[in-house]
């Protein structure tokens, strides 16, 4: 693992903090950077490290979160298939548009991660080849799990047609 | 002389009621069953409670062939649409239950993606409580939708034009609106209570 921050950290210098949890390391990208570096750090990571399989793509909102200095966060858990060794690259993004580059070119897989993060929180994927809604319906217009989102709802559920017995 | 001597000709009877009477021992149910419900369902037949003791064994997979929909099970969003068109293609003359405590009111569900209440969409002629009822409970209601049947059932099923309203749930004393949504943002270092929201 130290080798893999070292390569990181050549190429990428100053571009992201580093902090470990047992064996496996985060790698967390500030939202001022992690548009433009975002793409080629899992690039990296991929081809030359090794880390060639995407466990899973997650958003998290750091609404309220004490010390949070950006709000979004798309995490990818890259896992390395010889070593079994993880990495979690975390990229942070921001309001108004929170917007990351797509990792579908390096993992088909992505794809329906990424559009499940578009779906729950609204973080646009630049370069993904079908950004739609996943879980919500397409003419849903908010983004469930964002933390100022009410719990109830904002009456999405009430605008289906009544079929009275009469007219069934 | 044989008995048969004795039994009358022709009986006196409202083609409603024989027409009624048949009908309620033989309802088919369509199983809509999306949750845990639907095991319930199952059970109930199965051979230790035994549904076809009252007729309605011929669960069938299609809404063309059956006559009584059950809905078991919470109801999302995304499904209220399906659930109106199945109701919309079962043949008439028609019944619905709606089982357990999700289908009939959201139950514990009362999240954004989940419907508050069935009979919000569709016309509802029996609830059934419980979560999950046990098979007895829905046993009851299939008595009571053949009591219904019987009561108010008409050969040629005129008896439903009469249900021109709505019959969901009349709104609340005072309903929550969306930003009255408890929202409790938890205590993230000691996960213990809650504290003051930050600024």
């Amino acid at each position: 693992m130290p080798a893999t921050i070292d390569t990181l950290t050549t190429k990428f210098p100053g571009a992201f903090t580093v902090s470990a949890f047992k064996d496996n390391a985060r790698v967390e990208l500030a939202a001022e950077t992690a548009p433009a570096v975002l793409f080629d750090l899992l690039k990296c990571l991929k081809d030359e490290c090794g880390f060639d399989f995407l466990a899973d793509v997650a958003g998290i909102d750091y609404l309220n979160y004490p010390g949070a200095a950006d709000r979004y966060a798309v995490v990818y858990a890259l896992a390395n298939t010889a070593t079994a060794q993880r990495v979690f690259v975390k990229a942070f993004a921001n309001d108004p548009d929170p917007e990351l580059p797509s990792a579908v070119p390096l993992w088909k897989g992505a794809e329906w991660m990424e559009r499940e993060v578009y779906d729950m929180f609204g973080v646009v994927f630049r370069g993904h080849p079908d950004l739609r809604r996943i879980l919500m319906p397409s003419e849903f217009t908010s983004y469930p799990l964002r933390k100022d989102y009410p719990l109830r709802g904002l009456g999405e559920r009430h605008n289906f047609p009544t079929i009275t017995r009469a007219e069934s | 002389m044989a008995m048969t001597g004795y039994l009358p000709d022709f009986l006196v009877t409202k083609l409603d009621y024989v027409a009624s009477m048949v009908r309620k021992h033989s309802l088919w149910p369509m199983p809509f069953a999306t949750a845990c419900c639907g095991i319930e369902l199952m059970a109930t037949a199965s051979s230790r409670y035994d549904i076809a003791r009252f007729g309605s064994e011929a669960m069938r997979f299609s809404p063309r062939q059956c006559d009584l929909m059950i809905v078991a099970g919470r109801v999302v969003m995304k499904m209220v649409p399906v659930m109106q068109r199945i109701w919309l293609q079962m043949p008439e003359p028609k019944w619905c239950i709606s089982m357990g405590a999700c289908a009939s009111s959201g139950g514990v569900f009362d999240a954004y993606a989940t419907v508050q209440g069935i009979d919000r969409f569709l016309p509802v002629d029996v609830y059934v409580p419980g979560c999950p009822p046990r098979p007895e409970q829905l046993i009851r209601a299939v008595l009571d939708i053949q009591e219904k049947v019987q009561r108010t059932g008409t050969i040629d099923a005129r008896e439903f034009a009469a249900r021109s309203a709505y019959e969901g749930p009349t709104a609340l004393a005072r309903e929550l609106g969306a930003e009255e949504a408890i929202v409790a943002p938890g205590d993230y270092r000691t996960a213990t209570r809650l504290r003051t929201p930050l600024n």
